[in-house]
């Protein structure tokens, strides 16, 4: 961190760069970036919106479960509480014949009221309603080095495993037919886009959270033709409105995870208009 | 330029000695028996097409090959010293369902599975070289970097066909790999198909209805329907009373949407007696 507190003092010689809390919530940006821009190509490719949206809203019933456990701050309950819930839809995904959808969007709606009831008992839901918009000016330096961790280990799983990701989200069948098991694949990838989901939720909002991962990929998607230029444009776009958003958050004192959203709608916006020129 | 001498080292004449044996072989899902004693001898170098009537078992034959479905009795692979082992099989499927608007291009889908390096990351010129060999065996070396998206049905079907042959499969199953393809695509497609048995060592499972184009092109006709009906030279086949009784009326509406093929059959033929 010293290191980092020294390079922005050096170079960024700004009124705003000045606070701590600016110095880590712009590194906790840039390492947050890349992780969703590169989770977000994946997760439009796989059509996984909806369920990474559960994933999200889910973690009310997570906090929930800590709270009842007796935990004040309940990470490890929360992204514990995910994992089992993105096994328990990837499988009721396979064994059912009912639609994804359907099952989503009813463990979705289940698992918000569930939290809600748990969470609002005794009139005390407010103390945890940052949850609901995020807070990521109050990252803490060992916070930003979870993030760092987090940044790592996704580098590794694309770095592994990215071809198989990719040759089951262009088929599944056509994937099974060249030995890539592709259940456990699948649930892999559930079970890594729900624990970085799980980790930034309390940065970035549960109401918001999706955008973030869904945007950047969606505008990208607009405009690039292969997965490198994929890849590539959704990192730019994530880390170009993360840091835009945060500073403007600074200046306008708004929540800063709505904001940085705000950006990358702009970018969706943009490359939508700009798509005919691409296609 | 690159891959000229690749083409030459994948080129081999096919030995004939390896096959592939199905016996007793039956497929039962729930309650529901789709396939029951089917024996099959495939040899390398032959293009066996399996035809027969909708909801016969073709597919599901392809798919409990493939293991995607498990099946009862034996399937067994002799290599060209006879030694048993997992044959490496090549898969073509009818119609491949994916998003037309993801940005994956044809290098992408190539060389994701030819090599573990991410394709996100990019391309390598080895496995850049690698594809394009690959591709222009199918001739569709021009496709390198078009987006999947952006293929007609023809072009898609011989790009994965160049994917089905990578690595250099010891069966390769195409399930009515050109339906809904126009005339001109399916006759390149399966002039393609037809040279590959003469230059791998490979045996091709081909299920079709274009029973025309089949009769021209297949060495071996099986006609299947819950369970191996006939097996034959397409003259054999043809000729068997009974079968073109039951299937007749199939064969013949179907034959005479192209008129001139079934003759080009039958001079065809006569060589091969």
């Amino acid at each position: 961190m010293e290191i980092w507190y020294a390079f922005v003092k050096h170079f960024l010689p700004f009124a705003w760069a000045q606070h701590t809390f600016m110095k880590n919530a712009l590194l906790a940006v840039i390492l947050v970036s890349p992780v969703f821009a590169v989770m977000g190509t994946m997760v439009v490719n796989n059509k996984m919106a909806f369920f990474s949206d559960t994933i999200g809203h889910s973690a009310l019933t997570g906090i929930a479960i800590g709270v009842l456990l007796g935990f004040q701050d309940s990470l490890l309950i929360m992204v514990i509480f995910s994992v089992l819930l993105a096994i328990v839809i990837s499988a009721l995904k396979t064994l059912t014949s009912t639609s994804t959808d359907t099952i989503i969007g009813a463990v979705s709606a289940t698992m918000v009221a569930l939290g809600i009831v748990i969470l609002s008992r005794g009139g005390g839901f407010n103390k945890f309603s940052r949850f609901l918009v995020g807070d990521l000016l109050s990252i803490t330096p060992k916070e930003v080095l979870l993030l760092a961790f987090t940044l790592v280990g996704v580098i590794f799983l694309w770095v592994g495993m990215f071809n198989k990701f990719l040759l089951a989200s262009v088929n599944p069948s056509l994937a099974l037919s060249r030995g890539i098991p592709v259940r456990l694949v699948d649930t892999l990838f559930c079970i890594t886009t729900a624990v970085i989901v799980t980790i930034s939720i309390q940065w970035v909002g549960i109401l918001i959270i999706n955008s973030f991962l869904i945007l950047p990929a969606a505008a990208a998607r607009n405009i690039s033709r292969n997965m490198r230029q994929y890849h590539v444009i959704s990192i730019l776009i994530t880390l170009a409105s993360g840091i835009t958003g945060l500073l403007v958050s600074y200046y306008w004192s708004t929540a800063t995870g709505a904001t940085i959203v705000l950006f990358t709608a702009l970018f969706y916006l943009g490359t939508l208009l700009a798509k005919p020129r691409f296609a | 330029m690159f891959y000229i001498g690749v083409i030459q080292k994948l080129h081999k004449e096919s030995c004939g000695l390896c096959c592939t044996k199905l016996k007793n072989f039956g497929v039962t899902i729930g309650n529901t028996e789709i396939l029951y004693n089917v024996n099959l001898h495939i040899h390398c170098g032959e293009l066996t097409a399996l035809v027969g009537p909708n909801g016969a078992g073709k597919t599901t034959l392809l798919r409990a090959i493939l293991g995607e479905i498990s099946h009862t009795g034996e399937l067994s692979f002799l290599d060209a010293e006879g030694y048993p082992r997992k044959p490496v099989v090549g898969y073509v499927p009818q119609r491949l369902d994916f998003d037309p608007g993801s940005p994956v291009s044809v290098l992408d889908l190539l060389s994701a599975c030819l090599s573990p390096w991410p394709v996100c990351f990019g391309h390598s010129r080895r496995i850049r070289e690698r594809v394009s060999a690959r591709l222009a065996g199918v001739q569709a070396e021009h496709l390198l970097n078009r987006r999947l998206g952006d293929l007609s049905g023809g072009e898609l079907q011989r790009v994965l066909l160049a994917m089905a042959l990578e690595p250099n499969p010891d069966l390769l199953l195409l399930d009515e790999p050109v339906s809904g393809i126009d005339v001109q695509g399916k006759e390149l497609f399966y002039e393609l198909v037809s040279n590959l048995r003469k230059q791998y060592d490979l045996s091709i499972i081909l299920v079709s209805h274009d029973w025309s184009l089949v009769t021209y092109y297949a060495d071996r006709i099986v006609l299947l329907d819950r369970t191996v009906r006939c097996c034959g030279t397409p003259q054999e086949v043809f000729s068997n009373e009974s079968v073109m009784s039951t299937y007749g009326p199939v064969i013949r509406e179907e034959t005479g949407r192209v008129p001139w093929k079934p003759q080009i059959i039958h001079s065809g033929g006569g060589v091969r007696a």
